[in-house]
């Protein structure tokens, strides 16, 4: 087992360099969660419009593995539709899980993060994100539902 | 390569010692493991795993019940590790000791048995910003359910306690200071018996978080007058769920019991029932006897090195430490001169994160601890969100150190 696998170029490339993270005035949709075990901290905003994630960004801090891993989530998800966002997140657990094993078409960049899944403490960083992600999203759908009545 | 002592004494054979470890001969990813977490938990001698496996193969069975040979065995054994453990810290009367699980169930034995009897609302239990959660979260249980209030006393830039502010927090109403005798992130350790004869002033009574304090220091609970002193077995080359509380007499025998259950009870009645004497009043159900055996030859074990030899050799590994820590640009935490701090070493390194640190680290066979270290008051005060620590033990060197370093610099090449 090599470090290489774990700190991949792209995920340190991410981790430096992180991808939408800002606030999102706009966002009608946010969630917060912490790690309890080791401190790190994600808020995730969503701004749905039209049935997609129009915009989304996150804010927080930690290690490489969950900073990189929102990072990646925010270009993996934006303009996609709510369900697709939500399939790519039970994919990305599979993958941490060991059960799905990653298409490049599907998961781009998010292909780097397979390497956590040797190393089982560091998964929970890599997952945080998603976490996050799935919760805000969840208001997406409650958002539609009162809408169409 | 022995220590040398500030008189020039060597005083502790760190090769020898080493051999007594077997764990110390593992290889982690192909490399000597260097151990520097034995804050988190101790390794262990072959002396303790031995006193376990003869426990077990030789003399197994439920103490204080039955009456054939094993039985009394077990119980002569078990009674014998409470005498040694109260030797140990300095008291003449075994009753002073309960045994449990270690330093975060004695804390809620005294909080339960001790706090929810005598608390009422608006007394106060004054703590420290320096505090591990399990000398917090059972005051504030406490606090909840009898309105007393908490109240901390800060830690200064250099992570001393400030003795000042103490002293003003300290009022008529103060019931209880609960305070480390050694930070297990900062290595602070407080004037002990300064605070107890303050706190006693004011008709507070003391108790001292030993989980650091006792596996490091020569501990006598005469010399610190505290009321309380909670101790970790597993901290100290002891097995894990071994230790307990030390009390005076006085506070156990006014105390309402913790857990109830099998062999606390003298007589049992339909609604109510009577205790047995301390200090089985508080050990409810089959105790961890092979646990406490196991402590009690880790306490042979250390006897004959001596807890002065210990901490000096522990002085003299943690300073190289700090030193060189210093030397590469890392942030040490905490007072950086020995003389008044324990040996566990918090740092922050070139904006690497802790978690990602210890992974290079671990890679390199070198084992720290990532994280808030069960310290989230403290480490909001230090302005970060995680530390990386390494903590020494009696059987670290210095040639460990310098792995670390090298370690460090390899983690900062990949995050650089």
């Amino acid at each position: 087992m090599s470090l290489d696998d774990l700190y991949k170029e792209v995920i340190l490339d991410h981790y430096k360099n992180p991808r939408n993270k800002r606030e999102l005035p706009e966002a009608e949709l946010s969630c917060s969660r912490n790690n309890p075990l080791c401190g790190d901290e994600i808020t995730v905003y969503a701004h749905v419009a039209d049935g997609n994630v129009a915009d989304v960004a996150f804010v927080g801090q930690g290690c490489s593995i969950s900073q990189s891993s929102a990072s990646m989530l925010t270009e993996a998800v934006k303009g996609k539709p709510v369900p697709e966002a939500l399939h790519l997140a039970a994919d990305f657990r599979g993958m941490m899980a060991g059960e799905v094993d990653p298409s490049e078409d599907e998961f781009g960049d998010l292909v780097a993060l397979k390497g956590v899944v040797k190393y089982p403490i560091r998964i929970k960083c890599a997952v945080l994100a998603w976490d996050v992600l799935q919760e805000a999203l969840a208001g997406a759908g409650e958002a539609t539902a009162s809408a169409a009545h | 390569m022995a220590t040398v002592a500030r008189t020039g004494t060597p005083v502790l054979d760190v090769e020898r010692i080493r051999k007594d470890f077997p764990i110390l001969d593992r290889r982690i990813h192909d490399r000597p493991l260097v151990y520097l977490d034995s804050a988190a938990t101790s390794q262990k001698p072959r002396a303790v795993i031995d006193a376990i496996v003869d426990y077990y193969e030789r003399h197994n069975a439920n103490i204080h019940r039955s009456v054939h040979t094993l039985a009394e065995e077990a119980t002569v054994m078990y009674e014998a590790a409470r005498s040694k453990l109260a030797g140990w810290v300095g008291s003449d009367d075994p009753a002073t000791i309960v045994f449990n699980r270690g330093t975060t169930e004695a804390v809620n034995l005294v909080a339960h048995g001790w706090g929810r009897k005598f608390l009422r609302e608006g007394d106060e239990i004054v703590l420290s910003e320096l505090e591990h959660h399990s000398n917090i979260i059972p005051w504030q249980l406490v606090a909840q359910a009898t309105g007393a209030v908490l109240r901390y006393v800060p830690v200064t830039d250099e992570g001393r306690l400030d003795l000042d502010a103490f002293d003003s927090l300290l009022g008529p109403r103060a019931k209880l200071v609960a305070i480390s005798g050694m930070s297990n992130v900062l290595g602070t350790m407080p004037p002990l018996r300064r605070i107890a004869d303050d706190a006693h002033a004011v008709g507070a009574l003391v108790l001292v978080d030993g989980a650091q304090l006792v596996p490091h220091a020569p501990v006598d609970v005469r010399m610190l007058d505290c009321d309380f002193l909670t101790i970790s077995g597993h901290k100290m080359l002891g097995p894990t769920a071994s230790g307990g509380l030390y009390a005076k007499r006085e506070h156990l025998e006014a105390m309402d019991p913790f857990l109830g259950g099998g062999e606390m009870i003298r007589e049992v009645g339909r609604d109510t029932s009577t205790w047995r004497e301390i200090p089985w009043k508080f050990e409810a159900g089959t105790m961890n006897i092979a646990e406490e055996i196991g402590l009690a030859a880790a306490i042979e074990y250390l006897e004959p090195i001596g807890m002065d030899a210990v901490r000096a050799h522990e002085e003299d590994v943690a300073q190289y430490a700090i030193d060189r820590l210093n030397e590469v640009g890392a942030r040490v935490f905490g007072p950086h001169d020995m003389t008044e701090r324990g040996a566990e070493v918090s740092f922050w390194f070139r904006d690497i994160h802790p978690h990602d640190l210890s992974q290079v680290l671990d890679q390199e066979g070198v084992a720290i601890r990532a994280g808030h270290h069960c310290t989230q008051i403290l480490h909001r005060v230090l302005g970060v969100p995680a530390t990386s620590r390494a903590s020494f033990y009696l059987y670290n060197t210095r040639d460990e150190v310098d792995a670390l370093i090298a370690a460090l610099e390899k983690a900062g090449e990949l995050f650089g």
